[in-house]
């Protein structure tokens, strides 16, 4: 079982009151305690059981305007004293940072909505391997499929925030997951393709079988791909891929890049990036939801926040010391997004596909290819040539490349967002990229 | 050596036989206890914007019966966690006989000291180095806009108890000092990341204002990078330089030919044992035994001594890199290649000095050799899809190369090519091999470890080059 609230709370008091003692002028604390069990399963078979119960700690110590940090997976008292003493030494001989400071009180999060983050359920060990069986004898129904792989996690977790200005905040959560990853094969290529589901409730994972089909149909569709020549493009991301534009676009309006002057986002704000098309919005308080939270790693209140309208960038993510280096408030974004995601554009999916009479439509990409003090973006890819709203073959051994700023311009949305991850986007077009191929 | 037992309700003695009495019916496992000490300091936006310190102590304990792995893990060393591990290991492998076991072979080989980094330098000290490093690069000239530094020291000290009681320890310090510095000219922004490491003290890297060299070869990156045009796109001959661009043998061929992919016939190397899978002259080797570099180890996470494993041998395959079970599943021997990044995580086979070895030609031959094509000087991250062979890498530091002459620099571009074909298309390999400076950390399965990389200035024929200039 995971520890309480009870537990945590007790074991964050006497952090706090250690580090008063010592002479700490203010003091922030976390608690937590996470059980994950997780079930993996290969070619029908039980491959590996592992169980994990991680207990962690840390603490910000201040004098003034200095400040160190500790952390460690040992909570025992008296292992917890040595640290908060070596934390405070630590600060002591550390320079003074006038940005340095607990979060303003007047943004401390007060009113804890219920978010309904956590299922009590707990999935046996023999219901996970039920699930996986049905799973993988699904997806390995096609001859084509020589290898699966498939894991069901559960997660339990509980997690404390306290500090010397009298905030205690803590939330449960939970997730289970469920993922296959399948191994196609012909005489012309070996492929891989993957599908997962990821849910704070159990009940509301996808089903075994729809899962292990559409593991097994994404695989086999990338069977036998040709390289194309290289030319200017329109691109089309799936989901999947979508999402991680948007993650892109979140890291470089993030208050650190911004203070530090090393986004190419920089003094952007209220301007035109996207095209007027565009909303973007992060928004904390979604039933259930995989990025929901009340407060922030400082325990600054989230509340909903519309980082783009009609292509204008309208927020920054702010936490407390880079708010402070800017001159702006946080608005409770230490730590990162909550749930974010592209508003729906005014076409379907099959509408967004027939707007080229040429595009690619990428399924993966490989590479850290964002580059966000310049903006450039180049990453290697997989997917399928698509002519007039029609999957024509697949394609891999590309790049695809261009500038965010550019790219940001040029985004077309389909109308079939939906909240499978913390981060979400619809079907996603960019035109006039630059494929290289042949 | 810490002792893991004497703050603990758990006498040595008792966990020996909760091991031996849990393992008895198994092919393998162990109980692995860690003990990490780290320190990360970091100097960004002309201020020490944070210093942290963390310690964190735990077990692994793992039994392995035919192709199945239990894990169990806590940070808790105590009889009551230890005990309740052992239950779970137990329901999961509840119907599994196994009988393997093989010893471990010893060494007595030592390939770092027993020196805690940490602690033998002051705060104060290393506080001074990374205000010094601001200082040089700021006066240095009016367009450096930013510049971050950072220490990181880690000591790691492990044990592994064996069934029948046998224990292996090792003590592994690291360290790292890296500088990224940001240039700003005519409107335009670029970075320069340098950094140097391995398993010494920071004063072996940092004696006589040796931190001057790191700080010149961030601000030479970010100079260049400055001039830097649209990179061109599409097939073309690629010089690579020595040293740290051999990621591109780690990430294209290297985790290719890890144990676990081939055992499970998922990696494109599977069936290619004994074949001709590079160039003649492309010998590759896995070597955990170079002293002091980033990527060695004493002994592995299983406690079987590293060595140098020869991968690829004058183009043929040779060996695959090896932890214990996926040696016993394919009937050959742990290479000593089972690493985890910490208790939480399973052992995996993984790499560890990767080095491309010198063959006889000049990077001025390769360079001259070229109508059009690119010389890639220095990379980013890389990543690769073992089963389609398609890997990627980053250029941060690169070049047009124009009937046999270096060009003007060019941005950042992916490179991607295909990891069972790249080393067939090596036709020079240079005489310069050097190894990289001690950065490199590799990612599989979530989990993080370091690692070393090395190789001559070698010219591949053709590789897709991801610009934006067609």
């Amino acid at each position: 079982m995971i520890k309480d609230h009870k537990f945590l709370n007790a074991k964050a008091s006497f952090c706090l009151d250690i580090a008063k003692k010592l002479g700490a002028t203010d003091t922030s604390v976390t608690i937590g305690h996470g059980v994950s069990e997780t079930v993996n399963f290969r070619n029908k078979k039980l491959d590996e059981s592992n169980r994990s119960d991680d207990l962690a700690f840390s603490i910000d110590t201040y004098i003034g305007k200095k400040k160190s940090s500790i952390s460690s997976s040992n909570l025992l008292d008296d292992n917890l004293k040595n640290l908060i003493e070596k934390c405070f030494e630590t600060t002591k001989n550390t320079p003074e940072d006038e940005f340095n400071s607990l979060p303003d009180k007047n943004l401390l999060a007060k009113n804890i909505k219920n978010l309904n983050l956590f299922d009590e359920t707990h999935v046996e060990n023999e219901k996970k391997i039920s699930y996986l069986k049905e799973l993988e004898d699904t997806a390995s129904e096609d001859k084509k499929i020589i290898n699966t792989e498939s894991s069901f996690t559960e997660n339990k977790s509980n997690y404390l925030l306290a500090n010397s200005d009298g905030f205690c905040g803590s939330f449960k959560k939970s997730s289970f997951s469920a993922s296959c990853v399948t191994v196609a094969k012909d005489e012309k290529s070996m492929e891989r393709d993957y599908e997962y589901s990821s849910k704070r409730f159990f009940s509301e994972i996808k089903d075994p079988k729809v899962l292990g089909k559409l593991a097994s149909h994404q695989t086999i569709r990338k069977l036998g791909p040709d390289k194309i020549g290289s030319e200017k493009l329109s691109i089309i991301f799936d989901k999947r891929i979508a999402k991680n534009i948007l993650s892109a676009f979140a890291g470089a309006i993030s208050s650190s890049a911004i203070a530090r002057g090393t986004s190419f986002l920089k003094d952007k704000i209220n301007k035109q990036v996207f095209s007027d098309r565009i909303n973007i919005i992060d928004k904390p308080d979604i039933i259930k939801g995989l990025g929901s939270r009340n407060f922030d790693a400082e325990g600054v209140k989230s509340e909903t926040l519309n980082l783009v309208e009609q292509g204008i960038l309208k927020n920054y993510l702010i936490d407390t010391y880079n708010g402070k280096k800017l001159n702006l408030k946080s608005n409770g974004r230490a730590g990162g997004t909550t749930n974010l995601y592209l508003e729906n554009g005014k076409v379907n999916f099959e509408e967004l596909l027939k707007s080229n009479s040429k595009c690619i439509y990428v399924t993966e990409t490989i590479g850290h290819g964002s580059n966000l003090v310049t903006g450039d973006y180049s990453v290697g890819a997989t997917g399928f040539l698509v002519e007039d709203g029609e999957f024509k073959y697949p394609v891999s051994e590309i790049t695809i490349a261009g500038n965010f700023k550019d790219m940001f311009k040029n985004i077309f949305l389909a109308n079939d967002l939906d909240f499978e991850y913390s981060t979400n986007s619809p079907t996603m077009m960019i035109e006039g990229m630059t494929v290289a191929g042949k | 050596m810490s002792n893991f037992f004497d703050k603990s309700d758990l006498a040595r003695k008792d966990a020996e036989n909760i091991v031996s009495d849990t393992l008895k019916n198994c092919d393998d496992g162990e109980l692995y206890l860690e003990d990490s000490k780290s320190e990360s300091i970091v100097l960004d936006d002309n201020k020490i914007k944070s210093s942290n310190y963390s310690s964190d102590l735990g077990f692994g304990f793992r039994a392995v019966s035919d192709e199945v792995v239990a894990y169990s893990y806590s940070n808790e060393i105590s009889k009551d966690s230890l005990k309740s591990s052992a239950e779970n290991l137990q329901s999961t492998l509840k119907s599994i006989k196994g009988t393997y076991n093989n010893e471990i072979p010893k060494s007595n080989k030592k390939f770092y000291n027993d020196i805690n980094p940490i602690e033998q330098k002051t705060l104060n000290s290393k506080l001074e180095v990374l205000n010094k490093v601001n200082e040089y690069l700021r006066k240095k000239d009016g367009a450096v806009k930013q510049v971050t530094a950072n220490f990181l020291g880690e000591h790691k000290s492990i044990e592994i108890i064996r069934s029948g009681g046998e224990a292996i320890t090792d003590i592994r310090p690291l360290i790292r000092f890296n500088v990224s510095v940001m240039l700003e000219k005519n409107g335009r922004k670029e970075t320069g990341v340098y950094g140097i490491g391995g398993r010494q003290s920071y004063d072996d890297y940092l004696q006589n204002d040796n931190w001057k060299s790191v700080c010149e070869e961030a601000f030479r990156i970010a100079s260049v990078n400055l001039e830097s045009k649209p990179a061109p796109a599409g097939e073309m001959k690629v010089v690579l330089g020595p040293g740290w661009p051999a990621i591109l043998i780690h990430e294209a061929i290297g985790h290719g030919l890890e144990g676990d992919f081939n055992r499970k016939k998922t990696s494109a190397f599977h069936n290619l044992m004994g074949q001709k899978v590079a160039s003649e002259g492309v010998t590759i080797v896995d070597d955990g035994t170079i002293d002091n570099r980033r990527g060695s180890l004493t002994i592995d996470d299983e406690g079987t001594p590293t060595e140098r494993t020869v991968l690829i041998e004058n183009g043929i395959l040779k060996n695959f890199m090896q932890d214990r079970l996926n040696a016993r599943l394919m009937n050959t021997r742990s290479t000593g290649s089972g690493r985890r990044e910490n208790y939480r995580h399973v052992v995996l086979p993984r790499m560890r000095n990767t080095m491309m070895l010198s063959g006889k030609q000049t990077q001025d031959e390769m360079i001259k050799f070229v109508d059009k094509g690119i010389f890639a000087v220095s990379f980013g991250g890389g990543q690769v899809d073992i089963t389609s062979g398609k890997f990627v890498f980053n250029c941060t530091e690169a070049y047009e190369i124009v009937d046999g002459k270096i060009g003007s620099p060019i941005k950042g571009a992916t490179l991607i090519g295909d990891g069972p074909s790249i080393l067939k298309e090596v036709s020079m390999v240079g005489n310069d091999m050097k190894m990289d400076p001690g950065i490199g950390t590799c990612g599989k399965a979530g989990q993080g470890v370091p690692v070393g990389v090395a190789q001559p200035s070698i010219l591949i024929d053709k590789m897709t080059v991801g610009g934006t200039k067609l």
